[in-house]
């Protein structure tokens, strides 16, 4: 702009930035340097913030062994767990969300209004609000402790369906003519001409539902009850005893870090689909 | 809007739409539902019988003094949070958006403990201040402040509070910084040549045009802090000490988890559930999200 740039308007918007950036990695920092220590350095909080030597020892422990005090789920089956879950909502809920999404927005029929609200109320209608019944039904069907119970549910996705739709609306309506003269009919061309255009916002959603379904946490805690259905989420918890010292807190850490490392990656690889699936979700 | 070509067909539409219904009827409107009808019913300790109360379950909440605890906690919470987070956010937006070297990098390093579990998030924070062997409650002691959130409840709901701005500001961050990069260069040009000078053309021109992204983040904050920080309180507190950290939600988990009064854990997820829907409404209608039909 018109002021003269002094020294100090220079170097501010970097210190501030640079303090934020440390504030914000601080806690992850720690929790990865304790995670390279052993039991007792980290008990006593002697560790201080260099990196010790047990990193082999401790991740290799929690990964194919387990911590032994409360659990002994090895975090190897609680990544796999984590990872099924995971894809399986995110994959369900872009699946289930486009072809309806397709159904609203290309067809006309009895009750379309209708059943387009149906769909969006149950952004009003979250786990939170419904626990204890929503079990109720799980554990009726018989599916605790299965994946088909931890993910199923969580497929539905109003989110998923506004979004298409949003997007279905903004295609330009001589495709589906030429489709037509050519003498597509629907499948046709929701699978030569919609899904291909659509592919980029498949990979939003994609990415931002993956962050989703890893990040559970009340569903799968009221869902599963044998160590190995665990999540990873839930096993860290488990690792953690309140009011005692026997929390072995190295190898908690390095679950937690374990647990990030998923999502975190998928976040900074894949910044700009996360973006926009953030944004666009958001809309 | 509406499409001018679109096909026939009595059957695909709705094969097209059932995986969806099925599940939303099953697993959201028949636990919804089945939510709002206990809530009127009284169970025996066993769940053998039940017996229609009316209203009661709600008169009994509505008169206890621990429900209006849980709320006023609730809402202290998510003052703190949003009130800190948006505007640590807004801070970090406004450096990200000026013109400097390396603004992507910044924007990368804000933006991933989005990726974080709450759960998770609680568990770091709880290491770095649990009492005895945790780096800051250290810290804290050598200051002489007597730190113990297993204790103390006001430590208690620092902790919580922390650890939900800490992994909510790169949300903020990331739509502040959208907003701010939507505000055309030339007004601030404009105004610059005018003889604004940098605080004043932040209040006139960037408060101003950003305040309906502000508004948005708030009611997108609340909705975070009431459900979305279930993890948080599980891991670092439960609800304690003596339910100083316990929110609506929390409550409602705690009290039809010991199964002795489903009523009443019923009754409070239909408030919780209003709540939702007041808030819904306010973002949809405020913020213009465009879903006419």
């Amino acid at each position: 702009m018109v002021e003269q740039h002094t020294a100090l308007s220079r170097l501010l918007p970097h210190l501030i930035l640079g303090i934020g950036v440390l504030v914000v990695a601080f806690p992850v920092y720690l929790a990865f340097i304790a995670s390279t220590h052993d039991a007792a350095a980290v008990i006593n909080g002697t560790f201080g913030l260099l990196p010790g030597g047990r990193l082999i020892e401790n991740y290799g422990r929690v990964l194919f062994t387990g911590s032994s005090s409360t659990t002994r789920e090895p975090v190897w089956t609680m990544l796999v767990n984590s990872f099924v879950m995971a894809m399986t909502v995110a994959g369900g809920k872009i699946l289930i969300s486009i072809i309806s999404a397709f159904a609203v927005v290309y067809f006309k029929f009895p009750f379309r209004t209708a059943i387009f609200w149906i769909i969006f109320v149950t952004l009003m209608l979250p786990v939170e609000v419904r626990i204890y019944p929503t079990y109720k039904v799980v554990s009726d069907l018989g599916l605790l402790d299965t994946y088909s119970g931890l993910t199923v549910p969580l497929v539905a996705s109003a989110t998923g369906t506004l979004l298409f739709r949003q997007f279905f609306m903004t295609v330009p309506d001589e495709l589906i003519e030429a489709s037509k003269i050519d003498g597509a009919g629907p499948w046709k061309f929701f699978r030569d001409t919609l899904v291909p255009l659509s592919l980029t916002t498949c990979a939003a959603l994609f990415v931002i539902q993956f962050i989703y379904g890893w990040n559970q946490y009340l569903w799968p805690l009221l869902i599963t009850t044998r160590d190995n259905m665990q999540t990873i989420v839930i096993g860290i918890k488990k690792m953690i005893v309140t009011q005692d010292a026997l929390t072995e807190w190295q190898l908690a850490m390095a679950t937690a870090v374990l647990a990030m490392l998923p999502p975190v990656l998928v976040v900074v690889l894949m910044q700009r689909l996360f973006v926009k699936g953030l944004v666009e979700t958001e809309k | 809007m509406e499409k001018h070509a679109i096909f026939g067909g009595k059957v695909l539409p709705y094969a097209l739409l059932a995986p969806q219904l099925a599940i939303i009827l099953v697993f959201f409107y028949w636990p919804a539902s089945q939510a709002v009808w206990q809530s009127f019913l009284q169970q025996d300790a066993f769940g053998l019988k039940s017996e229609f109360i009316g209203l009661a379950n709600y008169a009994e909440l509505l008169t206890s003094r621990e429900y209006y605890r849980t709320l006023s906690t609730t809402l202290v919470f998510s003052t703190a949070v949003a009130g800190l987070s948006l505007g640590i956010a807004l801070l970090l937006a406004v450096q990200a958006d000026k013109q400097i070297r390396g603004a992507g990098v910044y924007r990368t390093l804000l933006i991933w403990p989005y990726a974080v579990a709450p759960a998770v998030a609680g568990v770091l924070w709880l290491f770095m201040f649990q009492p005895s062997l945790g780096m800051l409650a250290r810290g804290l002691r050598t200051l002489g402040v007597d730190w113990n959130p297993l204790l103390n409840g006001n430590h208690a709901m620092t902790l919580v509070v922390l650890a939900a701005t800490w992994k909510q500001i790169s949300y903020n961050f990331l739509f502040f910084l959208a907003g701010l990069q939507a505000i055309p260069r030339s007004v601030y040009e404009a105004a610059a040549i005018d003889g604004a000078k940098p605080r004043r053309r932040f209040w006139t021109i960037t408060f101003p045009l950003l305040s309906p992204t502000a508004f948005f983040l708030l009611v997108v904050n609340v909705v975070y802090v009431f459900f979305d920080t279930f993890g948080i309180i599980d891991t670092v507190t439960q609800g304690g000490p003596s339910k100083a950290t316990e929110t609506l939600v929390y409550k409602v988990y705690v009290d039809g988890k010991l199964g002795s009064d489903l009523g009443g854990s019923a009754a409070q997820s239909v408030i919780l559930l209003v709540i939702v829907m007041a808030l819904t409404a306010v973002q949809f209608k405020f913020i213009e999200r465009k879903v006419t039909y």
